[in-house]
């Protein structure tokens, strides 16, 4: 069975555009708002929508991000609230659902039972800033033997040798850093971003999605066919905060 | 997964079931260009020649090992310091942050960073980066800012930027991260001084390597003054763990010796903040490495408590956790009273201001003569002198100006110089 991340992308693709991928934590605006904005992105065509797994110390995290994240846990946010939300709203999601969170609070779930949990509530990967290749090998394991995926991260310092190593059995899709730093939106990226994703472009067969600093479409429109997907965070999080709707921030990124 | 030998971590860092490194991929390059430096460099004769050079001449080493006399004859044991109150910058996190500042020149890098909660390790990074010359920031939690301002001070007259973690618990978790995010914007001139046994591999190995000074001495010295004898227990206080993995060190393979380790049990009332990870936490990943910590079920990390502002950390260095796993170390934890208490007592007794730190270390030993054997040897290690820790005595005696001089009062009468000896 392929992966839905992947499938999800390259139906993005045949229409002619890159993959959007909005970043939302569990509990952001608030506990319900939350799924207000989850249904309305998917509605207004998000590819795949990463949900946020607050942790105490997101140490990937800019600020922006690190304090919605610190409310969501003040409003009780746990990993089993977003399992049951999710399970609740099986199939009537057309995005796939990838969830992005740090080691510990899975660790805790316990990742055996994590794996079935969160396959039974139609998860289809994970995005773990914290699990270098070095400490994935077990979990990846027993993710993938309930179909879920684990999305490698590799960034601008990413040596050839380690891009192969996360290629090497890399599915669902990997995920590029932008920057050498933590999340949140930024007028501009580097310029070696272009150099680096061309080699991560030759590494990798599954598709690439370009994150953290992205605020516009004109910012990844730049990078051209070497990023399929675009990841939307802190600039979503910052929209929704002040009020505003999630999709409707996204459109632009869907034209 | 066992470590190749007993103290040498497995080659991605682990000791036992604790220790790796969980950290963005990222901070992976610098994490492996520290590795390797830490291999080439730090094991390098020229290296270590000059590292102990410097800590002769310009730290101070070999530190006293002293032997009380008056709380050995009231305790009716042998009561030994070992005194690394009595380095440069007066603890000993200089040890360390010499062994870092020598590895940033010799790795090319100009700037150097550091996390600091007491401030200690903060004022022996700064004194290392202007003593080696390299450009300094020391992040620190807002709280610990205004706790510590001494130190605040002192890092700042000796060149570093001081900058305060205005987020999380605003202590010295969150000084970490502040840490651990300047360095993945600016790993390339920039090496991250980690002030314990903590973080990711190489760093726990690192740093006790850097302190495992303390232990060698303390057994050579101990050694010379009994004909070539061991010490029955050696006691060190625990937050992340570096004074207590130096002492212990050199003594983990003797194993006559007790390795004892002693945590903040802060206030000690049921639900109470406090800083006992290995007696009190559950295993869990936390800043780069899997480790014993103070966590929430669902594995949100909690806000520690000590009297003693350098054992305030929610976790504690992997190798400690696999010594307590193995039964090689034994790990107590003393309430904040009990620490002050034998703070006062060693004032009066010995004429030495401790750090509270220590005070735990102390303490420990003061309140549990009974548990070590009659007549027998214990050293503690004393990490640190307590001018730092003025304003909080202050601060508690003010509140209760009779409830601490009666507790040492009371077990330890001071004696005057009429009923004294």
């Amino acid at each position: 069975m392929g992966s839905l991340l992947t499938t999800r992308i390259e139906e993005a693709k045949a229409k002619g555009r890159k993959a959007v991928i909005p970043y939302l934590p569990f509990c952001h605006p608030d506990c319900e708002r939350f799924w207000t904005e989850i249904e309305g992105m998917d509605a207004a065509g998000a590819d795949v929508i990463e949900v946020g797994v607050p942790f105490s110390d997101p140490v990937a995290d800019g600020p922006v991000i690190e304090e919605a994240v610190n409310e969501c846990l003040e409003r009780g946010a746990c990993l089993k609230g977003i399992l049951d939300g999710l399970a609740e709203r099986k199939g009537k999601l057309h995005a796939a659902i990838v969830l992005m969170g740090y080691v510990n609070p899975f660790m805790q779930y316990g990742w055996e039972k994590f794996a079935a949990d969160a396959a039974a509530a139609g998860v289809s990967g994970l995005i773990v800033p914290d699990l270098p290749y070095e400490e994935a090998g077990e979990i990846k394991a027993l993710l993938r033997a309930q179909g879920l995926d684990l999305v490698p991260l590799v960034g601008l310092n990413t040596s050839a040798d380690r891009l192969a190593l996360y290629a090497e059995d890399a599915s669902g899709f990997a995920y590029f850093v932008s920057v050498l730093g933590t999340t949140g939106a930024r007028d501009s990226l580097p310029e070696e971003v272009f150099e680096k994703l061309t080699l991560a472009r030759k590494a990798f067969t599954v598709p690439l999605a370009l994150g953290f600093g992205i605020k516009t479409p004109e910012q990844a429109a730049r990078f051209g066919d070497l990023a399929d997907a675009v990841v939307i965070g802190s600039a979503i999080v910052s929209h929704t905060k002040a009020g505003g709707s999630a999709a409707q921030f996204l459109a632009p990124f869907l034209k | 997964m066992t470590p190749k030998k007993d103290t040498t971590p497995t080659d991605s860092g682990y000791y036992g079931e604790f220790g790796g490194r969980f950290v963005p991929e990222l901070l992976m390059p610098p994490v492996l260009e520290l590795t390797r430096a830490a291999q080439e460099i730090v094991a390098s004769k020229e290296f270590q020649d000059e590292f102990t050079a410097i800590l002769r001449d310009y730290v101070g080493r070999p530190s006293a090992l002293y032997h009380c006399p008056n709380i050995s004859r009231e305790l009716g044991l042998e009561f030994w310091l070992k005194r690394e109150d009595l380095n440069h910058t007066g603890a000993h996190k200089i040890n360390n942050t010499i062994g870092q500042a020598l590895l940033t020149k010799k790795m090319g890098k100009p700037r150097i960073i550091a996390e600091t909660g007491a401030g200690q390790h903060g004022v022996a990074t700064a004194t290392a980066a202007a003593m080696l010359g390299l450009e300094c920031v020391v992040y620190m939690g807002e709280i610990d800012v205004e706790r510590q301002a001494h130190n605040v001070r002192r890092m700042e007259l000796l060149g570093a930027t001081v900058v305060p973690a205005k987020n999380g618990t605003k202590t010295l978790k969150d000084a970490v991260n502040l840490a651990l995010k300047d360095w993945i914007a600016n790993q390339r001139t920039t090496h991250y001084c980690i002030g314990s046994v903590i973080g990711p591999h190489p760093f726990p190995e690192l740093v006790r390597d850097f302190q495992a000074v303390i232990g060698l001495e303390a057994k050579e010295q101990f050694a010379a003054r009994t004909m070539g004898r061991l010490p029955d227990a050696v006691v060190a206080c625990v937050g992340g763990g570096s004074n207590a993995m130096g002492m212990f060190h050199a003594f983990v393979p003797e194993t006559s010796v007790r390795l004892i380790g002693v945590e903040a049990a802060g206030t000690g009332e049921p639900g109470c903040y406090h800083s006992s990870s290995l007696s009190q936490g559950t295993p869990g990943v936390f800043q780069g490495t899997l480790t014993k910590l103070l966590q929430t079920e669902q594995g949100q990390i909690e806000p520690s408590h000590s009297v003693a502002p350098g054992l305030d950390y929610p976790g504690v260095g992997p190798e400690h956790a696999w010594l307590q796993a193995t039964g090689r170390a034994e790990y107590y934890c003393l309430k904040d009273d009990r620490a002050l208490n034998a703070f006062f007592v060693l004032c009066r007794k010995e004429g030495i201001i401790p750090a509270l730190e220590s005070s735990h270390a102390v303490g420990w030993v003061l309140d549990n003569a009974d548990r070590l054997p009659k007549g027998g040897n214990v050293i503690v290690c004393l990490s640190g002198r307590g001018d730092k820790d003025m304003g909080i005595v202050e601060e508690v005696l003010a509140k209760d100006p009779s409830a601490y001089s009666d507790i040492y009062s009371a077990k330890y009468a001071v004696k005057g110089p009429k009923e004294g000896k």
